[in-house]
């Protein structure tokens, strides 16, 4: 069975080249691509996030319930509508999944996690309420829509009554806000400045054909994919799965060790993985021939070890390949990737490439 | 809909083969291919000299998306390969047949030519995917 979002009919109406993601009938392109991520980079373009699970947790046990299951901490949340990136993890530290949670109140959070994984997210986080007074509810009332650029907040402001421009005007990074009938968060997965909007799935068509006036470019999943590497963000499945820790997966910064008393899924694993090294990490790497780097590809070290690129593609900021790859520790800051029977030398950086607009490395 | 010219042979893999006055075989991937690919970043092209055998992969072909193999519908030595792809790859999708070129091969065999798809044929190809 193919699954559908709201915007379906606007993306056919687009002239779409549609390919199914994970049983989404999803677009992966409107024309180019490559002019979609120019677009983000250097205007406003609009994804379709609707395939994404959203889950509300609500009751009196919500923010305990949380705190057990992700491994950064919501406890660290305290004004309405706040954000934060996390993990849910396995019991050997493996990650389910990753996602955002947000805040509404004490007895009520939002937790948004990966379409690609939603029946095991859902069979997890049911799992995982044992013991916790909490009611798990998928949204799936809701649509989602991504506007991402440099001009993406001006553009959207367009469409947005008064009282909802009002709210907007000094919404903080990673914060959300919930407004007339849509929730707006300044978050992302590109790189860039913009919202991701959840809005009641009816008004999708409006809500679309709104921002397409106000001159805002419907982009794919392949401009997407390319904006969040050029980002240096994980995803899913590439960069990190159920059998990798998110420390072999520059995921250190999204576990909250502190409290020590806080005894969230996979804790005694990490901490067991801590004392005893993890071995591995993963970075950024740069093509310094011709070629593009693409996930699976075996990477060599300078004293024979071994790696994998995680997720790789053509940059089209820089205009070379970018990769990210976990590699042992003690990598370098050169390595070859082996390509097709050669092996190309490439430059071992800080995964992130782009960050508004501006190159990096 | 997809470019499909008439006086060109196909490959179901979707390259196109056109005969020059030369003798020499002109190859490169149908406007159907190019579409499918997407944007076109990254061209491998075979060696000048190389002794190529039909339906073996000589050439790759990488969108932002994916890396797609590019074979030689005849057999036979490769003459010329355009090296502007190497800097202008995007050149595939503006231009597949004419700018777009791939490589020339100097067939053993002109008459493998006649077992490829004609447009008609190759039109029928492609719209049963």
């Amino acid at each position: 069975m193919v699954s559908k979002t709201p915007f379906h009919a606007s993306h056919l109406d687009a002239g779409a080249r549609m390919v199914d993601f994970g049983g989404w009938d999803m677009p992966m392109a409107y024309g180019s691509q490559i002019e979609e991520h120019h677009q983000v980079r250097q205007d406003a373009g609009m994804f379709d996030v609707s395939h994404m699970t959203v889950v509300d947790v609500t009751g009196a046990a919500a923010r305990d319930y949380l705190r057990h299951l992700i491994a950064n901490d919501v406890g660290k949340l305290s004004l309405p509508g706040k954000a934060m990136y996390g993990a849910m993890l396995n019991e050997s530290g493996g990650v389910v999944d990753d996602l955002i949670v947000y805040y509404f109140d004490e007895n009520h959070y939002r937790v948004v996690v990966n379409a690609t994984t939603r029946d095991k997210d859902m069979a997890w986080m049911t799992r995982q309420t044992t013991g916790f007074d909490v009611a798990l509810k998928e949204r799936t009332d809701l649509a989602m829509l991504a506007v991402q650029g440099p001009n993406a907040r001006d553009k959207t402001g367009a469409i947005l009554s008064d009282e909802q421009r009002v709210a907007v005007a000094d919404l903080k990074i990673f914060q959300g806000v919930e407004t007339g009938d849509l929730f707006i968060a300044r978050t992302g997965y590109t790189g860039e400045d913009g919202y991701e909007i959840m809005l009641p799935a009816e008004q999708a068509g409006s809500i679309w054909d709104a921002l397409v006036k106000a001159g805002v470019q419907p982009c794919g999943l392949g401009a997407r994919d390319t904006l969040r590497l050029e980002a240096g963000m994980n995803l899913y499945g590439n960069d990190m799965d159920e059998s990798i820790s998110p420390l072999a997966a520059n995921m250190g910064w999204t576990i909250a060790w502190e409290p020590e008393d806080r005894d969230f899924v996979g804790r005694r694993a990490l901490e067991q993985q801590k004392t005893d090294g993890i071995g591995e990490k993963l970075v950024g790497l740069v093509l310094e021939e011709r070629g593009i780097m693409r996930a699976g590809q075996k990477v060599v070290t300078e004293d024979g070890g071994e790696g994998v690129i995680t997720s790789g593609t053509m940059s089209p900021t820089l205009g070379k390949s970018i990769a990210m790859a976990r590699v042992p520790e003690n990598a370098g800051d050169e390595v070859q990737v082996e390509i097709r029977n050669k092996r190309l030398p490439a430059k071992v950086v800080a995964p992130g490439f782009v960050r508004k607009g501006k190159a990096l490395v | 809909m997809s470019e499909i010219p008439s006086e060109l042979k196909y490959a179901k893999s979707h390259e196109w083969a056109r005969l020059e006055d030369d003798g020499t075989v002109t190859v490169g991937i149908s406007d159907h291919a190019q579409a499918l690919l997407g944007d076109v970043v990254f061209v491998e092209l075979p060696e000048v000299d190389a002794e190529v055998s039909a339906e073996s992969e000589v050439a790759v072909v990488e969108s932002v998306k994916a890396a797609s193999d590019v074979y030689t519908p005849v057999t036979g030595t490769v003459v010329a390969i355009n090296e502007t792809l190497e800097d202008a790859p995007e050149t595939l999708n503006n231009d597949p047949y004419v700018d777009g070129w791939m490589f020339k091969i100097e067939p053993s065999d002109t008459a493998e030519l006649d077992g490829l798809l004609s447009s008609d044929d190759y039109a029928e190809s492609i719209a049963d995917e």
